[in-house]
């Protein structure tokens, strides 16, 4: 069986979690499947992270080259190519995250790879990966089949597992660029930091978050009464800072904050994955959803399933009562 | 500007219970309501307003059944100039880059400066049309993008990032971007424009109109297949608080206050 390929994702000199994420789930499938498991590393000067993920990794492919510096999907387009042409690998696994979703389906069209997306989980079946998503946020799951020849191609999904304790002492083999100069189609200017906001949610004890469910802004007044009651702060989920019922440094979610607070309260928010990564660190969570299967309740440890304008008012109006 | 404005119509699927269909293929759609998916609807608005405040032309094009044409004459009447409709059940919708495509062979017939999709679908959540698009067009792209600023010959865009940071790209035109909820506030169509919408070019095709064959984007020429959808168990440890809307209210406050939980 070919290698399992997985491509290491970093930024401002950061290792995301998604790598090793990735890797842990290799090497399960590695188990079943055989193959090595190759990391391609992609940057300037990261040395650290090689040795890193040197011991999650049977190899390391190493493209240390001041081009690399920042971020760019379309470089590593042009050594991805490159490299999986050489290898011919079974599996690549890209991290679906801001940097993946840029890059994969490029690739995928250039190379006319088999590819799903927003991959979750991973069987073996049929001497073939076998790849399970989820549709409709989190509500339904499916099995995929690929088709055809490998190498086949994935983005999988942060925050599916925890990362196992590295157990391999894989080589570092550092490899020449395969580009040679900038590209001049598309160019990293900068990065821009998040907004600073009134309230630091992520320092908040108590959070009262609202989503979609809650319908129009006006309907914030009972949001805002039960916060004045728990003496809470008010965040959300994506849906809630677009519509701009609230502001976006309050967004709670993979593109947003991720809070810990000793209680959260989850109300009309169907609880989809980008959501669930930023809050279920929460101690105590209740979640008040009239869909009984919303993903939120996975993560809930008190589940209302009701309409929230019947239950929110009156939960205020108790809570007023019992505490004075 | 030349632009063109790819739009979808999806399920709000946010409070609806979700089950699977007796060909354990499909959903039971029956009892969704359909509108414009989210991301789309904020990237007509952004090539409305690229539109006015560079001049040129918006297309808006869709490829789905009839029942998609009330929300592309909404498009329409935003600020839209003409649309395409491909309605052909031959595509196989499941697979993004069969999708992307469809999508090319349409703008692939004419000049343009740039194409903008919504970074994600809320059905299928695949986010990968909009950059394999640009792939297939030979054109440069930027994915998640949450600002745009058309300068002479390039656009500087913000992609967003995890946790609230974003980057800024510059890209040459022309380009594919995926654009992200939150970039713009989506206008209401105005009623005059809603008027005029009616009489603006809808064109419908089927894909041989496109130059295309059957074998190129069909479900047998798909490198994946779904096999089968299932319900995910969701492995709830959560209490559940039983009774009606007050009770459950008066439980949970009690639970709250007594437990120590505030």
């Amino acid at each position: 069986m070919g290698a399992i390929y997985v491509l290491a994702e970093h930024r401002q000199g950061v290792l995301r979690d998604i790598t090793l994420e990735m890797l842990t789930k290799a090497s399960q499938l590695s188990e079943k499947m055989g193959g090595e498991i190759v990391t391609v590393l992609i940057g300037s000067s990261v040395d650290s992270f090689a040795e890193k993920l040197a011991g999650y990794s049977d190899k390391v492919l190493y493209v240390d080259d001041p081009l690399f510096a920042d971020y760019n999907s379309d470089k590593y387009q042009k050594v991805l190519v490159e490299l999986i042409n050489q290898d011919k690998p079974e599996l690549v696994m890209i991290g679906h995250t801001t940097q993946g979703v840029d890059l994969a389906p490029a690739l995928a069209v250039e190379m006319k790879l088999p590819f799903v997306t927003d991959v979750i989980d991973l069987e073996f079946a049929d001497g073939k990966p076998q790849p399970v998503r989820s549709y409709y946020s989190g509500k339904v799951n499916a099995n995929f089949a690929f088709k055809g020849e490998a190498p086949y191609l994935i983005t999988f999904r942060e925050s599916t597992l925890e990362v196992a304790e590295p157990s391999k002492q894989g080589k570092v083999e550092k490899i020449e660029s395969p580009l040679k100069e900038e590209l001049d189609y598309r160019r990293f200017i900068e990065y821009v930091e998040a907004e600073v906001g009134d309230v630091d949610i992520t320092q908040s004890e108590i959070l009262i978050a609202v989503g979609r469910g809650l319908r129009e802004e006006k309907n914030m007044a009972i949001i805002e009464d039960l916060a004045k009651a728990v003496k809470g702060d008010i965040c959300g989920s994506r849906a809630a800072t677009d519509a701009g019922w609230l502001a976006h440094d309050r967004q709670v979610g993979t593109s947003g904050k991720t809070v810990k607070p000793k209680l959260y309260i989850a109300i009309g928010i169907s609880g989809a994955f980008q959501h669930l990564a930023g809050m279920k660190g929460a101690k105590t969570i209740v979640a008040i959803n009239k869909d009984p299967d919303a993903p939120i309740f996975s993560v809930a440890d008190f589940a209302i399933v009701d309409d929230l304008f019947k239950v929110i008012p009156k939960l205020t109006e108790k809570l007023k009562e019992l505490r004075g | 500007m030349k632009t063109f404005v790819c739009i979808k119509r999806v399920p709000d699927t946010s409070e609806s219970v979700v089950k699977v269909d007796a060909s354990g293929k499909d959903v039971d759609s029956s009892k969704f309501s359909f509108d414009i998916n989210d991301a789309d609807n904020y990237a007509v608005e952004e090539a409305v307003l690229i539109k006015e405040a560079n001049g040129g032309t918006v297309q808006v094009i869709c490829a789905g059944p009839q029942d998609s044409d009330v929300m592309i004459r909404m498009a329409l009447a935003k600020g839209g100039d003409s649309a395409v409709r491909i309605d052909d059940p031959r595509i196989n919708s499941l697979d993004p880059l069969k999708v992307a495509k469809v999508l090319a062979a349409v703008i692939k017939s004419e000049e343009f400066d740039l194409v903008l999709t919504g970074c994600m679908a809320a059905d299928d959540g695949g986010m990968a049309v909009g950059v394999a698009l640009a792939e297939e067009l030979g054109v440069s792209h930027a994915a998640m993008v949450k600002k745009v600023q058309v300068e002479d010959g390039k656009v500087r865009v913000q992609r967003e990032l995890e946790g609230g940071i974003s980057e800024v790209v510059e890209i040459t035109l022309p380009a594919v971007l995926t654009i992200q909820t939150g970039i713009n506030e989506p206008r209401y169509a105005p009623i005059k424009g809603i008027r005029q919408a009616q009489k603006k070019e809808l064109k419908v095709l089927k894909i041989e109109d496109l130059g295309l064959d059957e074998n190129e984007v069909n479900e047998a020429s798909s490198l994946i297949e779904l096999q089968n959808l299932y319900m995910p168990e969701v492995v709830s440890n959560a209490e559940v608080i039983e009774g009606e809307p007050e009770e459950k209210a008066e439980i949970m406050a009690t639970k709250l206050v007594k437990g120590g939980l505030l």
